[in-house]
């Protein structure tokens, strides 16, 4: 059985993860111009400054688009799977996974809340439930 | 007007289906024949510019071609922007002859991606193009970042299913007429809807095709190439874009960089969209053609669904588009995949074409992209009225 693709932390981006572990959605913010981004970088992307902090996000945001996979990339991928990108209330967007009971509901605009999935062995990575589904068992 | 650089010819290796050559061995093909199409003497090479092998990396490759061959020219050189490197290298070989570095550049691009690849390493090649960390652990496949931009251009324009399927209907269309096409049969709308799914909204058939196989193309001064051959080829514009690398950092998932690509090199040209008679355009899926023909100026924005269903871009339409086929069905071994289209481009200019042969060409728009529509790529080439 092979694994789900895991992801390659380096020094600035294996604080993302330790979070993610904890059940956190961690971004990083700029100290001088206060805009969040992602992915972590050494340096601000929207002003090019480099001093950031890290910050716990809100875990909420939208849909900004999304495809439901039905050729998988590999085996450990079970089909069908939704790949989407979520614009994070805090601005950043990002790519992910959702996760949600019946995949003909989701639409662009769909408000989505973080959860967190075991991600081959070493991993917890953030995926996303709409958030009308959030909490429900 | 031109920009002083001239294609005097090209050649093409076998194409499609070719397990019998390895990539350098396409490479070499591709190259030899191009100097017998234009009688170019192999020690005329003075520069050589090449793109690697996905299949087979070679870390020097135009190095590694030169000597493959023993060849010794005095620039060789890899460039590396992906699906556009087609008209990212041109750029770089007009350059080399307009700054007078270089009289004969031979640009050459191969791969088998067909025949040389495993299923699995195929898979792999396709989970390369997205951020290690950040986005491959998600499992996008190529088609389904593809499918992200479709899925938005149709929240945001209305597009449909059945108009990205048009793209496909036109490619075999133009396919049908061309021999070396690797796919030639007709495909209906409903074909393509009622083919595999594969990354909603996209198909089988909204996807481009896999195959082997390559081309060279052979570059002077505008005036050494009017005695070397009947018909040169002109450069008339260049335009380069780049918005972003990976698909999860695009501001804007459904206008591309083919905006800023296109408008530069039509200036340069001192042409307007209405002047081209062709458009070779970079369809490795529906959705990347589609948006080419809005941010390329051929319609306004998010009309591109309609322009592609009235059928303008198929043999008889007023804005013939990827006449060989294109990468949906005459040819896609990997990154070379647009060099068949400006192939293809030199035919038609010189009435070679054959029953796809246009009426009116005289200049000709061929556009290219890397990445996931990130970075982009255009040339405008045409012949003296």
């Amino acid at each position: 059985m092979s694994q789900k693709i895991a992801p390659q932390p380096n020094p600035i981006s294996q604080h993302y993860f330790q979070c993610a572990k904890e059940g956190k959605l961690c971004l990083q913010q700029c100290l001088t111009c206060h805009r969040h981004q992602f992915y972590p970088r050494s340096l601000c992307s929207h002003c090019g400054e480099q001093a950031l902090q890290w910050a716990e996000a809100s875990g909420l945001g939208r849909i900004a688009t999304f495809t439901i996979v039905r050729r998988g990339i590999s085996a450990a991928y079970s089909t069908p799977y939704v790949v989407a990108l979520v614009d994070l209330d805090e601005g950043p967007r990002m790519m992910t996974q959702i996760y949600t009971e019946d995949e003909t509901l989701l639409v662009i605009g769909l408000p989505v809340h973080v959860a967190f999935e075991p991600w081959s062995d070493n991993y917890l990575l953030p995926v996303f439930k709409p958030v009308h589904e959030f909490g429900e068992s | 007007m031109s920009l002083g650089v001239a294609i005097t010819g090209f050649g093409e290796s076998d194409l499609g289906v070719v397990p019998n050559q390895s990539p350098m061995e396409l490479t070499v093909a591709a190259i030899q024949q191009a100097l017998v199409n234009t009688r170019t003497s192999r020690g005329a090479i003075d520069t050589l510019i090449t793109c690697n092998s996905l299949v087979q990396p070679i870390m020097y490759h135009a190095e590694a071609t030169a000597e493959y061959m023993g060849l010794t020219p005095r620039h060789c050189i890899t460039v590396g922007t992906g699906g556009g490197t087609t008209y990212s290298a041109l750029r770089q070989a007009a350059a080399y002859i307009r700054e007078g570095m270089s009289q004969t550049v031979v640009f050459v691009m191969a791969d088998s991606m067909r025949s040389f690849i495993t299923r699995e390493r195929a898979m792999v090649i396709q989970a390369s193009a997205g951020h290690a960390t950040f986005e491959q652990p998600y499992g996008p496949t190529v088609p389904a970042y593809y499918a992200l931009i479709a899925q938005a251009h149709m929240a945001r324009f209305g597009t449909t299913e059945a108009q990205f399927a048009e793209a496909m209907v036109s490619s075999r269309a133009w396919a049908a007429l061309n021999p070396r096409a690797q796919y030639q049969e007709r495909v209906t709308v409903s074909d393509v809807l009622a083919s595999k799914p594969i990354a909603d909204p996209l198909k089988m058939l909204d996807c481009s095709i896999v195959s082997d196989g390559g081309a060279a193309i052979i570059l002077t001064s505008s005036e050494r190439a009017k005695d070397l051959c009947d018909l040169p080829i002109e450069l008339l514009g260049f335009g380069e874009g780049c918005a972003y690398e990976h698909i999860s950092q695009a501001q804007d998932l459904t206008t591309s960089a083919a905006v800023i690509s296109g408008q530069k090199a039509l200036a340069q040209a001192g042409l307007t969209p209405k002047d081209i008679h062709l458009a070779q355009l970079y369809d490795c899926f529906s959705p990347a053609l589609l948006i080419q023909l809005e941010d390329l100026g051929f319609c306004e924005k998010g009309g591109g669904g309609e322009l592609l269903k009235s059928g303008a871009t198929r043999p008889g339409g007023n804005l013939p588009v990827n006449t060989h086929g294109g990468m949906l069905s005459h040819c896609h071994p990997g990154n070379p995949g647009a060099i068949f289209g400006l192939t293809e481009a030199i035919r038609q200019l010189r009435g070679d074409a054959d029953q796809r042969q246009l009426k009116e060409v005289q200049h000709v728009l061929l556009h290219a992209q890397g990445g996931i529509m990130s970075s982009h790529a255009t040339l405008i080439a045409g012949v003296e009225a």
